[in-house]
């Protein structure tokens, strides 16, 4: 390991602290991978356009070492939450808020209980599924993850169950998360025949430099439908990384929308493993930059068995001098015959600065399958611009028109239109500038 | 209401308007015609604004102001508009959402309040029946996925909407069938008053069976090379451009 010899020393601490039995075993295995692993380098394929540099060398003090921060109210969230109906999971600067929580009308059959409390009451079950879709030598910020495991969600839901209003998951971060680096673990269990919908999203209550590296582990079990969408609106001075990692059945179908707009610095991961025959993913994304951000997608998608699907569409806005990457890989086993996949990547740029690094990867050793992939880079069309200008539309209006049309489509794959609305607003506010993220 | 004076325009170093000049009243009708490659369709963007056309000469005086001095949407916002040979595709904004956008950045300009999305929408189904369009075509994105005759009509009802003074119709009739080609001329009949103006650019006469022009320009070469009645139209429709080309050489 070269880098982050403070991270790892942090790791070991945090590994013989005391903690429930599955806890302290994944802290065990991260201390040791990422004793191993280190932060990754651009000389990595993997990270190649991402330098994580200003993380590895920052200090953070982890989230778990600190109190649990007192005086958010349920009014301040309210413009970051859905429904009230929702079940609701919140943490605070990266711990859990019993108080902010709204988990109390669940039927029976579905689960959703915060990290501690899961392996308290209900180790069994969690240690089935803990660390085993994204295990700790996965990588160096998965390790990371493990080395200071102990806040997050296990939400499990039971064969044939239907979950009526999705679980939001909420990270807020506020003034006081300065330097400080949270590690959240939400394991998610869709058993077989079920149907589950989760959002899990970042904000910010102030601008501070802190770092989230999250992890989310995703079962979809035979039959199975699981949505997540992720909202990452960290604060314009944080760190984040991002990563899901997902095990499909037969049959099921994992969905995920990433909608990407905060930190300085910011990496989504999202990896699925089509391991039974007829299943698919919907991997799709939104990720707007300005200013000096950075953000990086990427995704994999391993074609197991026959059969499966995977559809993959990511968009970006990028103005200014920020820089967006996308990583989009497919591989097709030899055994993953009749494959269908489609990956699309569309880009446009706003300003002469802005940059994309876009790389669709397809690794094919099946002989009867159809895979696409496409990638476009532009500009704001200028014709289209002086159509909506030669109706009297002002230049202004006239390419924040453009730049939500172009938006909008990959939004309205969201299957809840209360999440859709939710989202175009954001995006409308980004581009006129009524909302500072 | 227009005078253009001497008009040069050119495309990526390339001049196209070699030395226009035309003047449109109030209640004219003007066509403009002339073969592929004349310069007509330049001519019709330069007035609408385009940004990719350089004006190397000329001046354009519309109701006493520079007209090449405003921005595009400067010009809509005063009356000019522009019914466009390729309709634009913009998937993801409605047409509603569209046409209110614009009429009231229209009214906006002229210092008037914005109109409410219900009493826009009276305002647009009246002007529907006029083209012959069905609410429906509100709520689907700009010309996306419409047919040719979809596009063309949906570009008069803009016009029907935002209610300019000086209207070009840039090669409307291209791509019509015969009933398409009636709709949109009853439409552009229909909003004829004695107070605007429409310069109607096309290849073929048989438009001007339908709307009648005051005057008939052709245009070859990036200039006016004869001017006339709407005679002249039947006469270029029975004895071809070659003709005119010939008789002006």
């Amino acid at each position: 390991m070269t880098t982050g010899l403070r991270f790892a020393e942090q790791a070991v601490a945090a590994s013989v602290a005391d903690a429930p039995g599955s806890i302290r075993a994944l802290r065990t295995e991260g201390a040791e991978s990422f004793k191993t692993l280190g932060f990754p380098t651009t000389r990595n394929e993997d990270w190649h356009y991402t330098s994580v540099q200003s993380i590895a060398t920052a200090q953070f003090t982890p989230a778990i070492d600190r109190a649990p921060s007192t005086g958010v109210t349920t009014e301040s969230l309210a413009p970051y939450t859905f429904g009230a109906d929702w079940p609701l999971v919140v943490f605070v600067n990266g711990r859990f808020s019993a108080e902010l929580s709204t988990l109390a009308s669940l039927p029976a059959g579905i689960r959703v209980l915060d990290m501690a409390t899961a392996s308290a009451q209900d180790a069994e079950l969690l240690g089935k599924f803990l660390g085993t879709a994204a295990p700790a030598n996965r990588d160096g910020f998965t390790a990371l993850n493990a080395a200071f495991a102990g806040e997050g969600t296990f939400i499990h839901v039971a064969k044939e169950m239907v979950i009526e209003h999705p679980i939001h998951i909420l990270h807020v971060m506020d003034a006081r998360a300065a330097g400080v680096m949270s590690h959240p673990r939400h394991v998610m269990v869709a058993e077989r025949h079920a149907k589950a919908s989760v959002v899990e999203s970042y904000v910010s209550l102030a601008d501070a430099t802190y770092f989230t590296n999250s992890v989310v582990e995703a079962f979809v079990e035979d039959g199975a439908t699981l949505s997540v969408v992720r909202i990452q609106r960290e604060a314009r001075s944080a760190y984040h990384v991002g990563t899901v990692e997902a095990r499909q059945g037969r049959d099921s179908h994992f969905l995920t929308f990433t909608f990407q707009t905060g930190a300085a610095l910011s990496r989504s991961n999202v990896y699925t493993v089509l391991d039974g025959e007829g299943c698919g993913c919907t991997i799709n994304g939104l990720y707007m930059l300005d200013g000096e951000q950075h953000g990086d997608h990427q995704t994999r998608v391993e074609h197991v068995k026959e059969n499966c699907f995977s559809r993959e569409a990511y968009k970006g806005l990028i103005d200014d001098r920020a820089h967006g990457v996308f990583n989009g890989k497919v591989y097709v086993h030899p055994e993953a015959q009749k494959t269908d996949g489609k990956q699309t990547n569309h880009t446009l740029l706003l300003s002469e600065k802005a940059q994309i690094d876009t790389k669709p990867q397809l690794e094919i050793f099946a002989d009867d399958v159809k895979c696409t992939h496409g990638a476009t880079v532009g500009r704001i069309d200028e014709t289209s611009l002086f159509y909506l200008k030669s109706r009297g539309v002002g230049k202004v209006l006239a390419k924040q028109l453009l730049m939500y049309a172009f938006a909008a489509d990959v939004l309205e794959t969201i299957e809840n239109p209360v999440i859709v609305e939710a989202l175009e607003k954001l995006t409308v506010e980004r581009f006129t500038g009524s909302s500072s993220h | 209401m227009l005078q253009i004076k001497d008009l040069h325009a050119s495309i990526d170093g390339k001049a196209i308007l070699k030395g226009i000049s035309l003047t449109v009243n109030a209640g004219e009708v003007h066509a403009v015609m002339g073969p592929n490659g004349s310069g007509k369709s330049t001519l019709a963007q330069v007035l609408a604004g385009h940004p990719a056309y350089e004006i190397t000469g000329g001046e354009v005086i519309y109701n006493g102001e520079n007209l090449l001095e405003m921005d595009a949407e400067v010009r809509a916002q005063h009356g000019v508009f522009l019914a466009f040979q390729y309709p634009v595709e913009i998937p993801g904004v409605s047409n509603a959402y569209f046409l209110r956008a614009a009429y009231n950045e229209i009214r906006k300009a002229k210092g008037l309040e914005e109109v409410d999305p219900m009493e826009f929408l009276d305002l647009v189904e009246e002007k529907l029946k006029l083209v012959d369009m069905d609410p429906s075509m509100l709520n689907r994105s700009v010309n996306s996925g419409f047919s040719g005759g979809e596009k063309k009509r949906n570009e008069i009802l803009q016009m029907a909407v935002l209610q300019p003074m000086l209207s070009i119709l840039d090669e409307t009739d291209s791509g019509l069938d015969i009933d398409a080609l009636r709709i949109v001329a009853e439409g552009v009949n229909a909003l004829k008053r004695p107070d605007n103006a429409a310069i109607v650019v096309t290849h073929y006469q048989r438009l001007l069976n339908y709307i009648v022009p005051d005057y008939v320009h052709v245009l070859a070469g990036g200039r006016i090379i004869k001017s006339g009645d709407k005679s002249l139209a039947l006469e270029l429709e029975a004895r071809g451009y070659d003709w005119v080309l010939e008789t002006v050489a």
